[in-house]
């Protein structure tokens, strides 16, 4: 027929023009990706060789002369430590408590019927918009007795205002208000409500919110910066600011530096490495929990 | 009357209940700060307090407006801003389209595995790589200048026309993978029938990308830009500030860095209520911004975030 034979035809003709455009855009993703990923090599690599290799740039790609010497330099550090388990202990009490609050607080908001939800929303949504700014707010952690306490580093943004709306649209979807009014009449009151369904059921959400919530405080430096004065309470990013970008090196943690350039080589050496041991607990875990990102942007981007 | 109330809130007292200690919160950390702004209106003095210490009305907008910094202060952060603005919006949108294109499945999980990776990393830890990669002596930058050129380069952030540039080029970096999350969800949605129906016209693939694709794209891309007008004068701290040193403080002092040294890094001398004064300015032009944005957009189109 001389339709398939159009079609074929034009087919042929669409095929070459699209081979063009197919290896223009895999040749772009391709050179996007890698340079994404050389910086993130190199790193890697430098960490892993020798001292002297880093500081002559022989490094290009692979490790040259290995050696895990930058690595036994930072696990020597007393600081790198105190960091960690410090911040370890904010991630994982800060978390549970904005998890904690974000959820009581989206239940209430998500049922329709509740008086005054319009006010109460507006004065949550409005501290998106708005706020006391530096110095306001250091007057009040001060006023509370906060400063240089745990509770500075776990209180102050216990609500994010965007991932309550996301548990809020979560509640408002999944759990509809005829499950609520069948299990008030069996008795279920709204205390037990949450408890035996909102909880169970809000499973995804509580899961999309929680790694958002555990990530800012992992990487967050602002607020211990601000309210922490007490070295030991320091998390791992302040420590992490002194020695990547200040390069203060507590030379007196260094093992036996033979010279004064062998020393500077490897305060070098030992950026490398511990720019790796920061990020690597999250880089490892973050292909397993990559698809709780995705779903917590596509949630957040529905209208609620 | 008792009975009305009962009435009307009986039913709901264990919603209240869950509600107590979220209000608390917003009531303690973003409401009593709000009631602190006056300082700005105040000469503040630690031992009189908030409520005690005289008022001094506009002295110290006015101290700011004519202070010597304030001129390239503000140019400072309004050029950040926009030139991060410009070069990191589009990248992402563009990066989607591209990715979108892509048929085989595990590639492109591949690549979006990889690109979104460097959003992950602590400003800290990129700062610190920027700073160990542009090392003129030790950095891969340094290595490279020295190899083509023969000499030593200048140190890159001790030269404040590059502080921009480093500035938002590592923010592309960082984020145009992630960013480009909401733009690929919303490719998923375009009906494949519109693609059918452009193929059996005989539009190209790059045909289809600019006919087809993009203009699903463009809701979205209304929305989120509105969201980045908004925030244009909300620049951040953090990033600054690590990047920031005493050579480059001519393109890098922001307003958000100048209210941390005011009010809180200059020891002794801290003045609370300038340091006040410049955050409160800041934070009122990025309301009537968001708000203004808004509003015209609501206006000319449907896209509006409230």
């Amino acid at each position: 027929m001389t339709n398939t034979g159009l079609s074929r035809k034009n087919r042929v003709r669409r095929s070459a023009d699209d081979r063009i455009f197919y290896a223009v855009s895999y040749v772009i993703l391709g050179f996007l990706t890698l340079i994404v990923l050389y910086p993130l090599i190199y790193i890697l690599s430098c960490s892993f060789s020798s001292a002297n290799a880093v500081s002559t740039g022989k490094v290009v790609l692979w490790p040259v002369e290995p050696s895990v010497l930058g690595y036994q330099t930072v696990f020597e550090n007393r600081n790198v430590w105190v960091g960690y388990r410090n911040t370890v202990l904010y991630t994982v009490l800060g978390t549970f408590i904005n998890v904690s609050m974000t959820l009581i607080c989206a239940y209430p908001l998500a049922r329709k019927k509740l008086p005054h939800k319009g006010f109460f929303t507006f004065l949550i949504s409005f501290t998106m918009l708005f706020n006391g700014g530096m110095i306001p707010t250091y007057l009040v952690m001060r006023d509370l007795k906060l400063l240089n306490s745990l509770w500075a580093m776990v209180l102050p943004g216990a609500i994010g205002v965007s991932q309550m709306i996301v548990a809020r649209t979560f509640i408002i979807n999944t759990l509809p208000e005829e499950l609520l009014e069948a299990t008030q009449i069996d008795g279920c009151n709204d205390f037990q409500f949450f408890f035996r369904f909102v909880l169970p059921l809000s499973k995804a959400v509580i899961a999309v919110i929680a790694m958002q919530y555990a990530i800012v405080h992992w990487n967050s430096y602002f607020n211990a910066f601000i309210y922490l004065s007490d070295s030991k309470k320091y998390p791992l990013q302040i420590f992490l600011r002194e020695i990547l970008v200040m390069s203060n090196i507590d030379t007196s943690d260094i093992a036996d530096p033979e010279t004064a350039i062998a020393m500077q080589g490897l305060a070098d050496l030992l950026k490398y490495s511990l720019i790796v041991v920061a990020t690597a607990p999250i880089l490892c875990v973050y292909p397993f929990i990559q698809k709780y990102f995705v779903k917590g942007i596509m949630m957040g981007s529905l209208k609620g | 009357m008792l009975s009305k109330i009962r009435k009307k809130y009986g039913r709901y007292w264990q919603l209240y209940v869950f509600l107590i200690l979220p209000v608390i919160y917003f009531a303690i950390f973003q409401y009593w700060p709000m009631f602190g702004l006056q300082i700005a209106f105040k000469k503040f003095t630690i031992t009189k307090g908030i409520w005690g210490s005289p008022w001094v009305g506009l002295k110290y907008f006015r101290k700011f407006f004519t202070a010597y910094q304030f001129r390239n202060v503000l140019t400072n952060t309004l050029t950040l801003s926009f030139y991060s603005l410009l070069a990191s919006f589009p990248f992402p949108i563009l990066f989607a389209l591209i990715l979108n294109t892509v048929e085989h499945q595990r590639s492109k999980k591949l690549v979006q595995t990889i690109t979104y990776m460097p959003h992950f990393i602590s400003v800290v830890v990129l700062v610190g790589i920027m700073m160990q990669i542009f090392h003129p002596m030790i950095g891969l930058y340094g290595h490279v200048m020295k190899n083509l050129t023969g000499t030593m380069p200048g140190d890159l952030f001790a030269k404040p026309e590059a502080f921009p540039h480093l500035y938002v080029w590592s923010g592309v970096w960082q984020n145009f993978g992630y960013n480009s999350i909401i733009y690929i969800a919303a490719l998923t949605s375009v009906p494949a029938e519109l693609h059918e129906a452009a193929q059996v016209d005989g539009a190209s693939r790059f045909q289809r990308v600019v006919h087809v694709d993009f203009p699903a794209l463009l809701p979205t891309v209304t929305i989120m830009l509105i969201l980045r007008m908004g925030h244009i004068m909300s620049i951040g701290f953090e990033k600054t500030y690590l990047m920031q040193n005493s050579l480059n403080l001519s393109r890098s002092e922001i307003i958000s860095t100048f209210v941390y040294k005011i009010g809180l890094g200059s020891g002794a001398s801290n003045d609370y209520s300038y340091s006040t004064a410049i955050g409160m300015f800041n934070s009122v032009v990025n309301l009537l911004l968001i708000t203004s944005v808004n509003w015209i957009s609501r206006r000319v189109s449907e896209n509006s975030l409230w």
